[in-house]
């Protein structure tokens, strides 16, 4: 079935498999294997469901809330030796990759015909497609072209029992029930997709880039809420707190000014005339909430500058402490500063290290918690912190998680969104995909069937 | 300069494996143990417990390019090399190789910064070879020692060049009014091998209104050793140089191979524990500058000879990732009239040279040598161009061996012949 070199069954070489970015739950793999084809792939799960066996589909474990984590052991399948770009079609807007093509080599496959692909996670130069769609990963961008489920029209699913089935079409609406809509973001619980259908989507033909700057978080998120307000779309509304300020400043010397409370990040894009309006609508917006400046990038490569700050700005915590854990919950932009006030309040009460970095345009939060876990104490104020943030989200009518995913992580705050009835329809779906509960066991949905260990 | 211990490097890793899709490894095997965060992770698991390596975690350690391509792309700033070259020490000071093994490897470095060895070793071989008529090899059972038993075949690691021995002369003048003095190392594979790109280097400072002095004294600066886990042995050979270039009187040490460039910065890291030292080896390392580097920081005025060539660039880890270098190397050859510079897919994707790498793991090196000569050849350059001697004589061999006529040569003499051209096309 497969070769010796495509097996893993050494603990110490298995290690590095006991977590993704989310460290905080950890599971030990049996074996991890790495197919190279669906067929391989189907073989090993048909193999897993004979003998009962617990399986858990990879990447790179770049996500942030265990969903790539065995937590039952078990057979970790990886999906990285199918890593390629299988077709282009430039004029249908398509391309089909297997699972374990990084994301950015998508939009780099497919730069020459002037296209790219939307979702655009801080990650994506190392997280896959297949990840993508077990997340439903969003980013940036996504504020105006939309998150991974707008993007995906095929799958190809291995099935927990280990037959092979072919979601969607290459056509633009879904006919019948729409299952690639339901794959994306099972975050691996329904089967293992192999192999995807993307949707491409033409550059813009001009973009403009404003760097704001702000002396309170609060002016700058009701700027914020201004500008979603005005009608603007920007294709991406971004806020940096000044611990990211700094933090950023320490690693790379960006020029951002060091006593700056907030930084906005804008993009807007389209065409000439109607974006300059555009544009000199967003800067008197963010003018009349005292910005003390704003800036546009006056070169591509400033545009990049900044992006790659916006992107490297979480990862650049890995310089102030040792562990991070990055929220991810979603409120209504109207309520921007006075969320971010009650979070800051939260932080304070616990004394635990906060900071926001965040899609401030479609209210999807960040708040970042960085500690050291080898401080027992300071751990628990962590978690204790982390589920009142939580709370707090959907008390005002938010949700946990926008694009990180439950995993396990959020698994046990489900119940703050979601009745009893709403979880039991969810573990009838869960159910009739995987029937023996050995699909990444253990994620999303808490409860009986999420506890018990698999047999 | 605030020294953190292994324990706290490797506690800035948070695992975000921003780090998985630049490992020359990892891209190869799939493997989480391969890659770099894997590796860390391996290296906390060691540090927190306590205890001794186990075979496994050595293996996955060992199979380290070294080539830093995460460092580069590290958002948490992990400094891996550090880490890594900690690592490989320990393999060695805590004796964890078998001992025929640990010999085969320290006769290998021996020779190679040894340059009357060296010189000895490659004519030995290639008469052998010429007997043989076959490509120069290393003895079967050296091999089998290397690779600790992976291969009996091992490639030597510079016979894709032709020998070009000979010093520098201890000083060359400024063409022209002097804008400053230039220290210029011999150095060790490069005066065996490379001694025609040292003398282009010194001829291109020289004209460029650079006085030049090579101290002979001066011997190699360790690079090699400090790589491989050689860690006493690189610090002795620093300290010798930081006392031998003590004596000279220069402004900036310049050089040409991105191997020791690297190594010679970090010297401050490398002998911080050594009071008398210390303060001495970083004030070394902050006087250092790669050649690309310090003629864009210079301004020099553009050659003005053509080179009608189809020119792609490789950037070396050691110059890319390690010293972040990629865009003066490409500014010196686009402003030479006639040359076209095209894109390289993955060119900075390790070559598999990595200093002795390609002995001692031959066949990941000839994967990932094989990829790089795809790529050149995909590219539809007639020259290849690197700042490192590794890399240049690596990818001869791989190109030699697909066949091809493609030429690989170092950044520098593309520039002095430019400016030779220049400069006898004004004679005329």
């Amino acid at each position: 079935m497969l070769r010796a070199d495509q097996v893993l069954t050494d603990s110490v070489e298995m290690l590095a498999y006991e977590c993704d970015a989310y460290t905080i739950h950890k599971g030990r793999p049996d074996v991890v294997v790495h197919p190279e084809s669906t067929e391989q792939c189907a073989a090993v799960v048909r193999l897993c469901a004979r003998m009962g066996v617990p399986f858990t589909p990879r990447g790179t474990g770049t996500g942030l809330s265990g969903g790539a984590t065995p937590l039952y052991g078990g057979v970790v399948i990886s999906i990285m030796r199918m890593n390629r770009v299988l077709s282009i079609s430039p004029a249908d807007l398509r391309l089909r990759a297997q699972a374990g093509c990084i994301n950015s080599t998508i939009t780099r496959a497919v730069a020459p015909y002037g296209l790219h692909y939307a979702p655009d996670p801080s990650s994506q130069t190392a997280c896959t497609v297949g990840g993508n769609v077990a997340e439903n990963a969003s980013g940036p961008h996504t504020l105006k072209y939309g998150v991974t489920a707008n993007h995906v029209t095929a799958l190809t699913l291995v099935l927990p029992d280990g037959s092979v089935v072919e979601l969607g079409s290459d056509a633009d609406e879904p006919c019948g029930y729409d299952l690639v809509g339901l794959l994306v973001g099972s975050e691996g619980t329904l089967g293992i997709v192999t192999e995807v259908t993307v949707r491409l989507t033409p550059n813009p033909r001009e973009v403009r880039t404003l760097l704001a700057v702000f002396g309170s978080v609060d002016d700058a998120s009701r700027a914020v809420s201004r500008i979603i307000a005005a009608g603007i779309v920007p294709c991406a509304l971004e806020m940096m707190d000044s611990m990211i300020i700094n933090a950023l400043e320490d690693a790379f010397a960006m020029g951002f000014p060091r006593d700056a409370q907030a930084l906005l990040l804008v993009e807007l894009d389209g065409l000439g005339p109607g974006l300059d309006a555009e544009t000199a609508d967003v800067s008197d917006l963010c003018a009349e909430h005292n910005a003390r400046s704003v800036t546009a990038a006056a070169s591509e490569e400033e545009r990049a500058r900044l992006w790659f700050a916006r992107k490297q700005g979480v990862g650049v915590l890995g310089r102030v402490a040792p562990n991070k854990v990055t929220q991810d919950g979603v409120i209504p932009r109207s309520l921007l500063p006075e969320v971010l006030a009650r979070i800051r309040g939260i932080a304070e009460s616990h004394s635990v290290r906060l900071c926001n970095i965040f899609h401030a345009g479609d209210g999807n939060l960040h708040p970042c918690v960085i500690f050291d876990e080898r401080d027992a104490d300071e751990l628990r104020r962590v978690l204790v912190a982390n589920e009142e943030i939580l709370r707090l989200c959907v008390e005002v009518g938010g949700s946990i998680t926008g694009e990180h995913g439950v995993g396990v992580e959020k698994r046990d705050a489900m119940p703050l969104m979601f009745s009893e009835a709403d979880l039991a329809a969810m573990r009838r779906v869960k159910s009739a995909f995987d029937p023996a509960g050995l699909c990444n066991p253990g994620k999303i949905i808490p409860g009986p069937s999420a506890e018990a260990a698999p047999p | 300069m605030s020294r953190k211990s292994p324990a706290d490097i490797a506690a800035g890793c948070i695992r975000c494996g921003f780090c998985l899709d630049a490992c020359p490894t990892f891209k190869l095997t799939a493997n989480e143990a391969e890659s770099p965060r894997g590796r860390i992770y391996l290296m906390r698991h060691v540090l927190d417990a306590g205890r001794p390596m186990d075979a496994a975690a050595l293996t996955h350690l060992d199979n380290c390019l070294g080539c830093r391509a995460c460092e580069a792309v590290c958002p948490s700033g992990v400094q891996y090399g550090l880490l890594i070259e900690g690592f490989r020490a320990r393999i060695e000071e805590e004796g964890l190789r078998p001992s025929a093994e640990a010999g085969a490897r320290g006769m290998l470095l021996d020779t190679l910064t040894d340059r009357g060895r060296l010189g000895a070793s490659l004519a030995g071989l290639s008469m052998v070879a010429g007997i043989l008529r076959k490509a120069p090899a290393m003895p079967g059972l050296f091999a089998r020692l290397l690779t600790g038993g992976q291969s009996h075949e091992a490639a030597v690691p510079l016979s894709g060049t032709g020998r070009s021995g000979g010093h520098l002369p201890a000083f060359t003048a400024a063409v022209g009014r002097a804008r400053c003095t230039v220290c210029l190392l011999d150095g060790c594979v490069m005066s065996v091998l490379f001694a025609n790109v040292n003398r282009a280097t010194a001829e291109l400072l020289s004209h460029c209104g650079c006085n030049v002095v090579c101290p002979h004294s001066a011997g190699c600066c360790g690079a090699l050793d400090a790589h491989a886990g050689r860690r006493e042995r690189a610090r002795q050979r620093a300290r010798a140089l930081v006392d031998a270039l003590e004596c000279a009187d220069y402004d900036v040490l310049v050089t040409n191979s991105a191997g020791c460039g690297s190594t010679l910065r970090e010297y401050g890291e490398l002998l911080a524990d050594d009071d008398r030292y210390a303060a001495r080896a970083a004030a070394l390392g902050a006087r250092t500058r790669d050649i690309s580097e310090f003629l864009v920081e210079l301004g020099v005025e553009p050659p003005t000879g053509r080179l009608d060539v189809t020119v792609a660039y490789h950037d070396a880890c050691h110059l890319a990732h390690a010293q972040r270098i990629t865009s003066p190397p490409r500014a010196l050859l686009r402003s030479i009239a006639g040359l076209a510079l095209v894109p390289l897919a993955e060119s900075d994707l390790c070559c598999g040279s990595a200093g002795t790498y390609n002995v001692t793991h031959p066949e990941t090196a000839a994967a990932l040598l094989e990829r790089k000569v795809a790529n050149i050849i995909a590219s539809g350059a007639s020259v290849v161009a690197a700042g490192n001697p590794g890399c240049i004589a690596w990818m001869r061999e791989g190109l030699a061996r697909a066949g091809s006529t493609i030429r690989v040569t170092h950044t520098v003499e593309l520039l002095a012949e430019a400016y030779r051209r220049g400069a006898s096309q004004a004679e005329a």
